[in-house]
């Protein structure tokens, strides 16, 4: 009975942690400090995930948005930030209020995690099976074949118009020249 | 199932998507409300998690992976589209597009 009663705990307590790191990220002036959040709900919604069952998905969640997604929001923040008001912008991002509430958030779902590796009987999903990665791996290779080249197709897709849309006009191709061609 | 855990995920989606919907409503930042569309889609994630463990299925992480990768491609366009837009306008205020007119 402890066991659900553990089970509960570190549930509840991750739902709690996401809605409010979520809440205080919308309302944050600071794109960095948003994004400081944007990683603990990140995080607090990949141990949901493996409560629910879904171990993999957990995995992908921690590795594709704590870790790639919020690479590309850093870099565009850092390519906004150039000229003038960066160093007073730099010298804004110092103080302790910045950080300090994420790694609060942060702490707890450390604590969450120690709970629940710690315990006598380790977390498991509660109540449901859980769908091994090995049945993911072949539902996605057999009859959802189709989802994988999609998905290339999409990725290859945003690769492309990605570069296409942000490459650095060159010099003598600038506004003139499209009106000319506009115009032509 | 009667497992209340599942309620409550899809609960907590709802709760995370209307947040999502809001930032992006009320941010005039193009950076804030791509990360609130992250948000957004984050919440869809875990409803379909949630959905494929009440049902014991693998659909639910094989639309959990079609979902971060459309995450992926949507966050590297609209990056690069906000970075277009600091270029021209030398801000990321979407107020400013209001005179798209080519």
């Amino acid at each position: 009975m402890i066991w659900a009663y553990l089970y509960n705990i570190v549930f509840y307590a991750s739902c709690g942690v996401t809605v409010v790191a979520t809440l205080l990220m919308i309302s944050r002036h600071n794109a960095v400090h948003a994004l400081l959040y944007l990683i603990v709900s990140s995080l607090s919604l990949a141990i949901i995930f493996y409560l629910l069952g879904a171990a993999f998905a957990a995995a992908l969640e921690v590795i594709v948005y704590a870790g790639a997604v919020m690479i590309l929001f850093v870099f565009v923040v850092m390519m906004l930030n150039q000229g003038q008001r960066s160093a007073a912008l730099e010298a804004a991002w110092l103080p302790a209020r910045g950080w300090i509430m994420p790694s609060i958030l942060a702490s707890i779902l450390l604590a969450l995690l120690l709970l629940g590796m710690n315990s006598e009987h380790p977390l498991q999903p509660y109540g449901v099976h859980g769908v091994a990665v090995k049945d993911v791996g072949i539902a996605l290779f057999g009859p959802y074949v189709l989802v994988v080249e999609l998905a290339s197709f999409l990725l290859l897709s945003g690769l492309i118009g990605a570069f296409h849309i942000a490459r650095k006009m060159p010099s003598h191709m600038d506004q003139n020249t499209l009106d000319e061609a506009g115009n032509g | 199932m009667d497992n209340q855990y599942i309620d409550h995920a899809i609960i907590l989606a709802g709760i995370l998507f209307c947040l999502g919907l809001v930032g992006v409503m009320v941010r005039r930042n193009l950076l804030f409300m791509m990360i609130s569309i992250e948000v957004m889609l984050n919440a869809s994630a875990l409803a379909f998690i949630a959905a494929g463990s009440a049902w014991n299925q693998a659909e639910g992480q094989i639309m959990f992976l079609a979902v971060i990768t459309l995450g992926a491609a949507e966050v590297a366009v609209g990056l690069g589209l906000t970075l277009l837009l600091f270029r021209h306008h030398n801000s990321v205020d979407v107020d400013q597009l209001n005179k798209l007119r080519g």
